[in-house]
């Protein structure tokens, strides 16, 4: 078993050699710098590194962020950040080490991509070696669970959590402390702790990016969060689409387990659990919590009517607590530094940061985490760097198929769970697409729509078969088949669909088409009546077009 | 039962009735003749809440509730017909009728089908959705019985009653929203079905004519789900 004094040898050992004047070059080995082949190019450095006597270390680290500009390389110290570097670019980062930068490597980090950020959850993404557990003790790594394990009872865990105004990460936003509350006061012995890695909304990586930047954060997460509610046994449910995820938590898992932070006699105390990972097998309905648990169950992924809510009855009957892979995430800093720590950061109501998938038409693309109360304004057009060359800015789509489009007349809207709702749109775990003048209001509500038909688990009639219409309807306004009457259908079709379904899948299918009917409900009638569409996106039928 | 069980008051429809803590809301209607319309529940089979046809209103909440799964509480008050819901009703049998391929006039429970029934009750005079055309295969492998995909509005009664009251487990759903199924073990014809034992529960339960007693088409198309009522009472008294 390892005691304190033992994990502070770790991060000292860790912390001398880096201390020894030898330069790090760290290569981002996360999936998008990996896509572009960054494991070539780290042997590559290695190689000529060693072949030209340089002293440095090259490693492979999580998601620097700006993943459009991958595959990124940094150089400590310095803190010089390398951009779509290349394995023939070799010798041109190693030459930054002797001399100072020349120019045209200018520093990145001080670009507003980067200093409009602020990180919690991705604190230790880009910094440290997601497949070595030393790195994460020596960042401060499992200090947390060492403090709630041996000065903390269970219940000042769900205290200090509730204290710090966390709500879920998944979207929902429902508050992670009550939901702990709830689960530790659930009668039972048995109890279970679940991660939702089944991260599948169009455009979305948060969770994905965690994972494979930071596993351990996430277990470390867990581990409080088991021993809060009086768990003994957890899963990660993981979708199969991220294998480099799964790989880093397996490897994780073993760590954690070699140094005693899972497995029984945890930090050498009586508190004992371990972790499972189960790996999804491609239904997006799986990421709804009564289809999860039953997925993981070994039965058919389909939703249950709510309640009994897991808390009181998941996973085989018993209390189950289920979060998001970003709210365990935020754990560790919460214990660790304390909730009102945490709760200083954001708005009345939402605290703490948000991490989203900056994606679409926008300069720079990629990972980024906020304080929550920034505007999307700020987020598009200063850390996104606005909207290419010559395009022009016409929406933000927040939330996923579950989420809206949001206006440009709605841009100074603050980030936070309510501001959100109240512009048509939702948080949701994270996904941000900017959406531009190229591209066509009821073509995006068709394309979300079309994803919500396919996803559709079949068990209710609603959303099986109401999304089936939506998107026939939909289909047929782009196409310039559609009269007056399917819009009404269209209309009557989102408030029955979301007022009916069982799930949230089904309840919230609708909210695309719900946003733009309302901020661009011109587009809609101009491809009805004149059919014709101002983003050029949509074929109209050869008929129709010929007639306007 | 030896523990006595909790009594809850509540007004359903404007009638003060009382019901066991462990009853659903359509149970406690249903005991004092209040109509709710119905389509996957079947007393005897375990509930799903799939169909969405006995959601109800209950004061103080805009969401709706299926009264099948949900357990009654002190002082509700619920509302079972409103507009809002009559119209939410037709919506969904619409939906289901084009769907698939529904045609009553061809069909050989026309006249003993729930799906009809529920249309002629909930006053569908027609279908404003454009149906939908799929094409869909039938299975008529079994000896005795057909499985017609073209019927199946997927209330899974077939796959709760050979689960829960055979034990064979024959049932089962594949494929995810329009493209769901049901399926035979695992989707293999239904008369190779080495896990099925004939016994007909499933075409009993069967609201439509999905599921048909080959021997009836043309002579008996009468469904028989009350069957189950008397069996679970010899078995032991469960409801």
């Amino acid at each position: 078993m390892i005691s304190v004094e033992e994990l502070d040898q770790i991060a000292e050992t860790v912390r001398t050699e880096r201390a020894q004047g030898r330069h790090q070059i760290n290569v981002c080995v996360a999936a998008g710098c990996l896509a572009l082949h960054s494991d070539t190019l780290k042997g590559a450095l290695a190689e000529r590194a060693q072949s030209s006597g340089i002293s440095c270390q090259v490693r492979g680290v999580g998601c620097m962020g700006l993943c459009s500009a991958g595959p990124l390389v940094s150089v400590e110290p310095g803190a010089i950040l390398f951009q779509k570097v290349k394995p023939e670019d070799a010798d041109r980062v190693l030459d930054s080490l002797k001399a100072p930068p020349a120019k045209q490597h200018t520093d990145l980090r001080q670009t507003p991509f980067f200093k409009r950020q602020f990180n919690v959850v991705l604190e230790n993404s880009g910094k440290i070696d997601p497949e070595n557990i030393d790195e994460y003790i020596a960042e401060g790594g499992y200090r947390a669970l060492f403090h709630a394990l041996i000065e903390m009872t269970p219940a000042e865990v769900v205290q200090e959590v509730a204290s710090s105004g966390l709500r879920g990460r998944g979207g929902g936003g429902y508050p992670t402390g009550l939901k702990w509350g709830t689960v530790a006061k659930a009668h039972g012995t048995i109890k279970y702790v679940i991660c939702n890695a089944d991260e599948g909304d169009p455009g979305a990586f948060m969770d994905r990016s965690v994972l494979e930047s930071d596993p351990h954060r996430v277990l470390e997460g867990m581990t409080i969060a088991a021993y809060a509610v009086g768990a003994s046994k957890g899963y990660i449910y993981v979708r199969a689409e991220y294998p480099l995820a799964v790989k880093r938590l397996e490897r994780a898992i073993r760590e954690a387990r070699r140094l005693g932070f899972l497995g029984s006699k945890i930090c050498g105390t009586t508190f004992e659990f371990d972790i499972e990972i189960r790996i999804g097998a491609g239904a997006f309905v799986c990421g709804e919590e009564t289809a999860l648990i039953a997925s993981i169950e070994g039965m058919r992924g389909t939703p249950q009517p709510r309640p009994p809510y897991p808390a009181q009855s998941g996973l085989w009957e018993k209390p189950t607590l289920i979060n998001n892979v970003e709210t365990f995430a935020n754990v560790p800093p919460i214990v660790r530094r304390s909730g009102a720590w945490y709760s200083a950061m954001g708005t009345p109501k939402s605290k703490g940061t948000k991490v989203f998938a900056l994606t679409g038409q926008v300069k720079n693309t990629g990972l980024i985490e906020v304080p929550m109360g920034v505007t999307l304004r700020e987020i598009v057009f200063d850390i996104g760097g606005g909207m290419p060359e010559g395009r022009k800015f016409k929406a933000v789509q927040t939330g996923g198929p579950s989420g809206g489009c949001i206006p440009e007349q709605c841009l100074d809207t603050r980030v936070d769970y309510e501001s959100l709702k109240e512009v048509g749109s939702i948080m949701g775990s994270g996904g941000m697409i900017v959406i531009d003048d190229t591209s066509c209001m009821v073509n995006v509500a068709r394309y979300f729509m079309e994803f919500c038909m396919s996803e559709s688990c079949g068990k209710c009639i609603p959303c099986r078969a109401g999304t089936a219409q939506m998107y026939d309807i939909l289909q047929r306004i782009t196409r310039g088949q559609a009269g007056e009457r399917d819009l009404e259908l269209l209309i009557d079709l989102c408030d029955m669909v979301s007022a009916t379904s069982l799930c949230g899948l089904g309840q919230t299918a609708p909210n695309p088409v719900i946003s733009t009917l309302r901020y661009f409900k011109q587009e809609y009638l101009e491809h009805i009546h004149a059919k014709r569409c101002v983003a050029g996106e949509c074929r109209m039928a050869a008929t129709q077009a010929a007639r306007s | 039962m030896t523990q006595a069980m909790e009594v809850k008051t509540l007004r359903i429809d404007g009638v003060d009735v009382s019901a066991r803590a462990d009853q659903t809301i359509l149970e406690a209607a249903r005991e004092n003749n209040i109509a709710i319309p119905t389509l996957c529940h079947l007393d005897g089979l375990s509930d799903v809440g799939a169909c969405r046809l006995c959601l109800v209103e209950v004061a103080g909440t805009n969401r709706l509730f299926p009264s099948c799964v949900t357990r009654v509480e002190e002082g509700m008050q619920i509302t079972t017909s409103t507009d809002r819901l009559q119209k939410y009703r037709r919506m969904t049998l619409e939906l289901l009728f084009a769907e698939r391929n529904h045609v009553c006039s061809v069909c050989v429970s026309n006249g003993a089908c729930e799906l009809q029934a529920l249309g002629q009750s909930q006053g569908l005079t027609h279908i404003e959705f454009p149906y939908r055309f799929p094409q869909l295969p039938v299975d008529a492998s079994h000896e005795r019985f057909t499985l017609d995909h073209n019927r199946c509005i997927l209330c899974t009664r077939c796959v709760r009653v050979c689960g829960e009251i055979e034990g064979a487990h024959t049932w089962d759903v594949m494929g995810r929203g329009e493209k769901a199924r049901v399926i035979t073990d695992l989707d293999q014809p239904w008369g190779t079905s080495e896990s099925c034992t004939s016994c007909g529960k499933c075409v009993e339960v069967c609201p439509t004519g999905a599921l048909f007693d080959k021997s009836d088409v043309g002579t008996r198309a009468r469904k028989h789900p009350e069957f189950l009522t008397y069996l679970n009472e010899m078995r032991g008294g469960q409801s």
